[in-house]
């Protein structure tokens, strides 16, 4: 099998085959999490860096793990990793894990990172492996501060709320609030609007997608013939 | 040739079990320590936010008894009670209380009660009330929790101790009346415990 280009992997990633808006992995915490953009980012992180250190290891494994029972190694590395990470925050990062530390085990419980296991990195160069994990892991983390963002402005009005959790006392600072007095729109925080929004947003890359194509279309015909519109 | 096979895929996933297995406890002894180091110097910060460091003299996580009673307190589980003392004397104590009826499950307070039975503060540990409405009862989310610093049975009076939608003195929360109420509740019920067993709380413990 040819290797793909580092530039189509990061392309797959970001946008193409995005987990949380194309392949739709990964929903129940993408959905849980995404009250607010700080919890978005938060979540994203840490999956970006559960998914990056999996992909890595089972790409090194590759050659080594027998088809039969490549699943339930990629379970017991992917379950090692974020057991690691969890414990190794809780010693050495322990303010930022008292506030991300609910959403680690729910890493667990994202489809997205066995699937880049089975999809790609038991299949491609450790290099390659490494920059989808980082790829991928990124445009997970766009969808969830933006879906978080978004609930967060319609539900009360602010972005950034409680980024000092995140960064510190400088965070305060970030916080916007864009509408003074707001008296919120509960939906969007509920449940429900994590589905709505994600529902937009799904459709708002479809369309974008549905004219790019189009342009493409356009753009290929010859010269000179008019287009059967 | 087949026996082969299933053989040493046998061994492989065994291998990799115990990497995951050896990898796992060798990150959980090296932190195991520094975690509970952690989690004691997270306790102490909680609990020097309602009695401050100055105030007292002893060693707050190592002076505290466990007490149950589950009409006042919210747990038929033993809850922890840290006494602070200066020279000796008592100088106030934070209750482990829990608020059980919360909008989603039990939350987890930190009564904090001076000696002369007003209350120093209440602080939210663990609760999963609602995003964006109940949660306001966390300190890092609104205000509202000091809404119970310095009160007593006496002030308010004990009948007035409830949200202001059922005639009490409490504001309840906009869009959330069961989280407050809950709070508010079990910070009462902390009081009255407080005052039927206040020679027995300050007590030292048999083995002092």
């Amino acid at each position: 099998m040819s290797e793909p280009t580092y530039t189509h992997i990061l392309k797959e990633g970001l946008w193409v085959n995005n987990p949380g808006l194309v392949q739709l992995l990964g929903l129940c915490p993408l959905l849980a999490v995404t009250t607010n953009a700080i919890n978005g980012l938060g979540l994203g992180l840490a999956t970006l860096l559960t998914l990056t250190a999996s992909n890595v290891t089972v790409s090194l494994i590759r050659h080594v793990v027998r088809p039969e029972v490549r699943i339930p190694v990629f379970v017991l590395v992917i379950a090692s990793i974020v057991t690691i990470i969890e414990l190794a925050m809780n010693a050495w990062l322990h303010d930022l894990y008292l506030i991300l530390g609910i959403f680690i085990p729910l890493i667990v419980t994202n489809c997205a990172i066995i699937g880049r296991a089975e999809s790609f990195a038991s299949r491609h160069s450790v290099d390659r492996a490494l920059l989808d994990g980082l790829a991928m892991g990124a445009g997970f983390t766009l969808v969830l501060v933006t879906l978080g963002g978004m609930r967060e402005l319609i539900g009360q009005g602010t972005l950034l709320s409680q980024a000092h959790l995140m960064f510190g006392e400088y965070g305060r600072q970030l916080t916007l609030t864009l509408v003074d007095d707001y008296r919120g729109f509960l939906l969007a925080i509920l449940p429900p609007g994590a589905f709505l929004g994600l529902g937009f947003l799904i459709a708002g890359v479809n369309i974008i997608n549905a004219r790019r194509e189009k342009k493409a279309a356009l753009k290929t015909l010859p010269i000179g013939q008019p287009s059967e519109a | 040739m087949q026996y082969r096979q299933i053989i040493i895929t046998t061994i492989i996933l065994l291998l990799f079990a115990m990497m995951g297995t050896l990898m796992v406890a060798y990150t959980f002894e090296q932190t195991r320590d520094q975690i509970a180091a952690n989690e004691r110097a997270t306790l102490l910060r909680k609990l020097h936010r309602l009695i401050a460091p100055e105030q007292h003299d002893n060693v707050l996580l190592e002076d505290a008894v466990s007490v149950r009673d589950e009409a006042l307190l919210g747990s038929d589980e033993p809850v922890m009670v840290y006494r602070a003392r200066k020279n000796g004397e008592p100088v106030a104590l934070v209750i482990a209380a829990i608020a059980p009826d919360g909008y989603s499950g039990s939350i987890k307070l930190l009564v904090g009660i001076n000696v002369d039975g007003t209350l120093s503060g209440v602080r939210v540990v663990t609760h999963r009330e609602t995003p964006g409405l109940g949660d306001a009862i966390d300190e890092i989310r609104s205000d509202w929790i000091h809404v119970f610093d310095g009160k007593s049975l006496q002030a308010p009076d004990l009948s007035r101790w409830s949200v202001k939608k059922d005639g009490g003195d409490f504001d309840q929360l906009t869009g959330a009346t069961i989280t407050p109420r809950a709070v508010v509740k079990a910070a009462r019920n902390a009081l009255l415990y407080y005052r039927d067993h206040q020679e027995a709380l300050f007590a030292p413990t048999a083995s002092d």
